[in-house]
């Protein structure tokens, strides 16, 4: 039986000639993740476990992004923890404030994942790295503390579901769009346990950037990982940032998949999703008066160069609608930088926006950003539960970064050619 | 192995951020985090819940982050199992690493009401609910998931190995 593209890593990776569904692995880690929130409790279990030493110190990532920069002194004292962990066990990838970035966005950037690899993070959204070609996939903390002590995981094989993407995008119409026009279609459990693969002629057509943002909202599906073949998008990318070796793994022809879907890229539109779960999508051209307090784009979903790019041309020359609040949170430093270096940070503060550091704060409802009771966002990240920017009687509506400049614009959600006629 | 209590059911898509929202992460503290458990869901669940009881829920129970605090904050507020149509993956690996009990199970699971008495026989792979009167089989806990919960979590489970070796 033909293999998919993560069951060939799989395999590849627990040393086996092949795979099937259902299988359980245990299969070697090339990077192991985790964050200022997940971090602590994994060290805790670490050293429950005992082992002295993590399995490879230049393997084990700590990134502090959540509650950084801190945000109380608890979540003081949880990125303590992980600096201490960090320097004591000779964990080189360990970034501090000043040189960290939201996770999903720093370690492609860093060059730390690449083609082929297998990741486990603890952070549900480690599934990002798909984009490269490697199979990626989030775990909790204990299985995060057993990959540190072993350099391990285990796992259940999963199965897939192809989509193969056809033609191209229109303009102002990206990657974000193209996940939420999926999760509308397949729902919050359509991939539930499984794969998403992508294939087909349009995925040429998709930036690196773009397909960031569709790997990484895989697990809004409900999937185990998503991931893009490798092209001349993906070395290119590679290329510019890491020096590791890369494997290119491709799906066999006569691998089987559980369901199959052929989506036309020209027929994809804006897409919102609506409170309060991701697959509550609507398009732009279906959307009723909706007026809202606040716009945040940035996170792992949306927080790259290219959507800080999008978002400018849409608020340069034009103001953040009065009583709204715009906030902008460039996912690295570099990406910061380069928004700086392009004019695009003068664009958002001239336009009335407010540009933060590097943090996941927002998205999650941590801090800089939180929403009172009755106030809604339209918000380039990636979930809209209940509670999950602030009061739980907030509501949060999921974009793309030239929808969620329009709403900023226009101080209610519509498509960006009201704004561009 | 076996746990009877009373039951708090929820919908569908029960996710992460209400079973413990991220305002209470900047602590991993078990017993911080109980108290804010179900908190944006159900505001009287810390009040009413008592060692023993069931959580029930409907598909894709857990979805959304992979925070371990999700059922560290269920099980340490006194949740003997969790039952659910389904459950997101990573939700699900977290609860056995941490050896809180939970089974799939469509039919118990749609069955139950809030309020209801059930018990569950983990061995012998058998739900009752003894107010509705009705009985229902599932796969037992394999031998090695039992012994993870009764260690109370797989790393305690493996040092109890290593003890016994």
């Amino acid at each position: 039986m033909g293999m998919t593209m993560t069951q060939k890593i799989l395999a590849a990776h627990a040393g086996l000639e092949s795979v099937v569904p259902g299988q359980l692995i245990e299969a070697e880690t090339d990077i192991v993740l985790g964050n200022d929130v997940t971090s602590p409790v994994a060290i805790r279990v670490f050293e429950e476990i005992g082992k002295k030493e993590v399995f490879d110190s230049s393997k084990v990532v700590i990134v502090p992004d959540h509650f950084a920069p801190n945000k109380d002194i608890q979540s003081a004292e949880q990125c303590r923890k992980c600096r201490v962990f960090a320097k004591e066990k000779g964990i080189e990838n360990y970034f501090e404030l000043g040189e960290m970035g939201i996770e999903h966005a720093l370690l492609p950037e860093k060059g730390l994942v690449t083609a082929g690899d297998l990741i486990i993070g603890a952070d549900s959204h480690t599934c990002t790295y798909g984009a490269l070609g490697a199979f990626s996939t989030g775990v909790g903390s204990t299985d995060m503390a057993a990959a540190m002590a072993l350099g391990k995981c285990w796992f259940k094989v999963p199965s897939a579901i192809l989509f193969r993407l056809h033609g191209k995008l229109q303009p102002y119409v990206t990657g974000k769009d193209l996940i939420l026009h999926i999760i509308g279609k397949i729902g919050v459990d359509g991939a539930l346990y499984k794969s998403m693969e992508f294939s087909g002629d349009g995925v040429a057509s998709l930036t690196i950037d773009d397909r960031f943002t569709v790997a990484n909202m895989a697990i809004e599906a409900g999937a185990k990982n998503g991931i893009f073949p490798v092209d001349e998008v993906t070395m290119e990318y590679i290329q510019a940032h890491s020096k590791k070796p890369f494997r290119v793994f491709e799906a066999d022809d006569d691998a089987v998949y559980d369901q199959v879907f052929d989506i036309d890229l020209d027929s994809i539109k804006q897409t919102v999703a609506f409170p309060h779960l991701p697959e509550n999508t609507h398009t732009v051209d279906d959307i009723p008066e909706i007026p809202i307090d606040q716009v945040v784009i940035g996170s792992c979903t949306n927080g790259r160069i290219q959507d800080l790019r999008q978002a400018a041309e849409i608020l340069k020359g034009r103001r953040v609608k009065k009583g709204v609040r715009l906030i902008v949170f460039p996912a690295t430093q570099a990406i910061y930088l380069q928004a700086i270096r392009e004019g695009l940070i003068q664009t958002f503060v001239e336009a009335g926006g407010a540009v933060s550091t590097p943090t996941c704060g927002p998205c999650l409802g941590g801090h800089m950003g939180i929403l009172a009771a009755g106030e809604r966002a339209l918000a380039t990240t990636n979930r809209n539960f209940v509670g999950r920017m602030g009061h739980p009687d907030s509501e949060v509506y999921l974009a793309s970064p030239y929808v969620a400049a329009a709403g900023a614009v226009l101080g209610r959600i519509a498509g960006t050619e009201e704004v561009l006629k | 192995m076996n746990v009877k209590g009373t039951v708090f059911k929820y919908g569908d898509n029960v996710d992460t951020d209400v079973i413990i929202p991220a305002r209470y992460l900047n602590t991993s503290d078990p017993r911080a985090l109980a108290a804010h458990c179900m908190e944006d869901i159900d505001t009287e669940f810390v009040k009413k819940v008592q060692k023993g009881d069931l959580i029930v829920g409907g598909k894709n129970f857990g979805c959304g982050s992979s925070r371990e605090h999700a059922p560290i904050a269920i099980q340490a507020s006194g949740v003997g199992c969790v039952i659910a149509e389904s459950f997101a993956r990573i939700f699900y690996r977290n609860a056995v690493n941490i050896g809180l009990p939970i089974i799939e199970s469509p039919e118990a699971a749609a069955d139950a009401e809030s309020g209801d008495t059930v018990s569950v026989d983990f061995e012998s792979g058998s739900i009752v609910n003894e107010t509705k009167g009705k009985r229902y089989r599932v796969p037992p806990f394999p031998p090695f998931m039992t012994k993870i919960i009764e260690a109370g979590g797989l790393v305690a489970s493996l040092h109890g190995r290593e003890e016994q070796q």
